[in-house]
């Protein structure tokens, strides 16, 4: 599940070349959406995919467009910063909003499990993971084959050659911002069935979809995917080992190990900058 | 001259108005005073050796945690176990700096690893019963003792954080005039031309760092003291870490008094729009983003670029 929220940052890191913050309040926004649409339209959570997808596309590009572009100029640290502030900002919103209370949405096949072999698996989980997988698979697909996936490709490699190649850099760059805060929000929507709703529900997300980013190289998909179940492996290794929240330290751990010896990921090459 | 007249009017009535002020007021100016030293604090390692640190809650809880346990378990007074936490933070910070600057992490990589060193802090805080876990530690008995660094009313602590204030302000404009503050400069600039110009950048970035860090935790322990109450959350939360560098951004990073004009307007538009808003919670930190968002997109120099005459230089990048 982390892969996918990797893979929307991932992205926003590869062309924009900015460390985004306000990735995982993105992504709460998403599940406070599915929540409502459950709640007052008793729309389905995997149902109102289709209308948190494109609306925080839309919503990403528009972010990108009045905020981010802006000041493409500033210097790295201003536009860390930048997102921050955003993330501050639509956090606290949600909580005016919405009030700091953990909500639900329950539909009926929330509790549904099956077993295999020894192992008990949760429906909702497994529609999660393999929804990660598909968009992980689609996104992947369209970076190759499209011509505008081709041109957010060739915007992250060579910023001046593909404005020099007459691409809309500025049009790509909030397209992309566009497609990783869709994919957040879609993945907000997967998690919806099984995880609480809460206006800082993001933050947990989002340093761990640090780590997987980290881990898997920024900017790689295919890394972001397998550094997604890295992750997964060490937290549940990591519980299983130690007592309450400490499993939290072996990601932790892990992910300052990574940033230390291999900045640029497990799979990329050499070091980052 | 004029600045320097209406400096000196300012710390005036920082000095003598604060007896006359209604509680309320008086405990504002605490918040306003704190957080400008957390910012100048800060500043020293973000502002002028341009190195952002996102994690400065990790010296801010090692601060508050150490003089909060030294007393609580071995009756040290409050005042010795402040500078055993700043040596302490400094040693922390001195670890975490070593480790980053020396595998080179630069920019955002920096940021992102103080963060990881404060969170994993504040899970080993969380999960560890000495220290009180995620009930946090509650300093009992508030019998007034100076030695023990409790006072009676709210008076004392404020002339506390402000002469803390002020000295991180002296210590900041001492720095800004010395060869260690030009070599900050040099490598915020640009540290590959600092270092082959002679500048011994893992040296002088370590040393800001413990200079920062040992600053921070004192700034803990001021907190724990005053609010006798601290938790893992509180100490080694992220919020910490980013009111600090709020304040030094807002007010001008870089500038020797930035941080503390920066606490003077943020702290004044937390506590009105609070006040206004009753009843709903994050309005004010809702705000501070608002206003972070505003700062960087047309003050990159904050409030004391103004000043300067420099409120918005176009800053062509580097690439």
């Amino acid at each position: 599940m982390y892969g996918l929220v990797a893979c929307g940052l991932s992205l926003i890191f590869g062309v924009l070349r900015i460390i985004n913050f306000a990735h995982g309040a993105v992504m709460m926004l998403g599940m406070y959406t599915t929540y409502w649409l459950f709640t007052l339209l008793k729309v389905d959570p995997y149902l109102s995919i289709v209308v948190t997808g494109p609306a925080f596309f839309v919503l990403g590009m528009v972010i990108q467009r009045t905020v981010i572009e802006p000041n493409r100029v500033a210097a790295e640290h201003n536009q860390l910063l930048l997102t921050l502030g955003l993330a501050l900002f639509l956090e606290n919103l949600a909580l005016v909003l919405w009030q700091g209370d953990f909500r639900t949405v329950r539909p009926p096949y929330a509790g549904a499990s099956f077993v295999l072999g020894e192992a008990l698996v949760e429906v909702p989980r497994l529609v999660a993971c393999g929804g990660a997988i598909v968009m992980a698979l689609a996104l992947f697909a369209f970076l190759r084959t499209t011509d505008v996936g081709k041109a957010i490709r060739a915007l992250a490699e060579e910023p001046e050659g593909a404005l020099l190649m007459g691409i809309d850099v500025g049009r790509i760059r909030a397209v992309a911002f566009g497609i990783g805060s869709g994919c957040v929000a879609v993945a907000g929507a997967l998690v919806t069935p099984f995880f609480y709703v809460a206006p800082d529900v993001g933050e947990s997300f989002n340093i761990m979809a640090f780590v997987v980013v980290v881990l898997g190289g920024m900017g790689n998909f295919v890394g972001a995917l397998l550094g997604g179940f890295i992750v997964g492996l060490a937290e549940s290794l990591g519980a299983t080992l130690l007592p309450g929240s400490l499993k939290q330290l072996v990601v932790f751990a892990l992910f300052v190990l990574v940033l230390l010896f291999r900045p640029a990921g497990l799979f990329g090459g050499g070091r980052g900058r | 001259m004029g600045a320097e007249v209406l400096l000196g009017l300012a710390l005036g009535a920082l000095l003598l108005a604060p007896p006359f002020l209604p509680p309320y007021f008086l405990e504002i100016l605490i918040s306003v005073m704190l957080f400008g030293y957390l910012g100048a604090a800060w500043n020293i390692l973000g502002g002028y050796a341009g190195q952002f640190s996102f994690g400065h809650a990790a010296y801010f809880g090692i601060g508050a945690y150490t003089s909060t346990l030294l007393f609580l378990n071995l009756g040290v007074t409050p005042w010795l176990g402040m500078l055993a936490g700043g040596v302490l933070a400094a040693a922390f910070g001195l670890f975490a700096g070593y480790l980053s600057f020396r595998y080179g992490l630069r920019g955002p990589y920096f940021s992102l690893v103080t963060l990881a060193f404060a969170e994993m802090l504040r899970v080993v805080a969380v999960n560890t019963k000495a220290v009180g876990s995620s009930l946090g530690l509650v300093i009992p008995n508030r019998e007034p003792a100076a030695v023990n660094f409790i006072f009676a009313g709210k008076l004392p602590y404020y002339y506390v954080i402000l002469a803390m204030a002020l000295a991180a302000v002296w210590i900041t404009r001492r720095l800004e005039r010395s060869k260690l503050g030009y070599s900050l400069l040099a490598i915020r600039e640009n540290e590959d031309a600092a270092e082959a110009a002679g500048v011994d950048a893992l040296g002088m970035k370590l040393r800001a760092m413990a200079l920062s860090s040992f600053l921070t935790a004192l700034g803990g322990t001021f907190y724990a003291q005053y609010f006798a109450y601290i938790d893992p959350t509180i100490t080694f939360g992220p919020s910490v870490s980013i009111q600090g560098l709020l304040q030094a951004i807002v007010g001008g990073a870089g500038t020797v008094l930035g941080p503390v004009v920066g606490a003077f307007v943020l702290t004044p538009v937390s506590e009105l729009s609070r006040a206004a808003i009753r009843g709903r919670a994050g309005v004010d930190v809702m705000l501070y983003g608002v206003v972070l968002v505003l700062v960087i997109s047309f003050l990159p120099h904050g409030l004391m670029g103004l000043r300067r005459g420099r409120g918005n230089p176009p800053r062509v990048p580097l690439q």
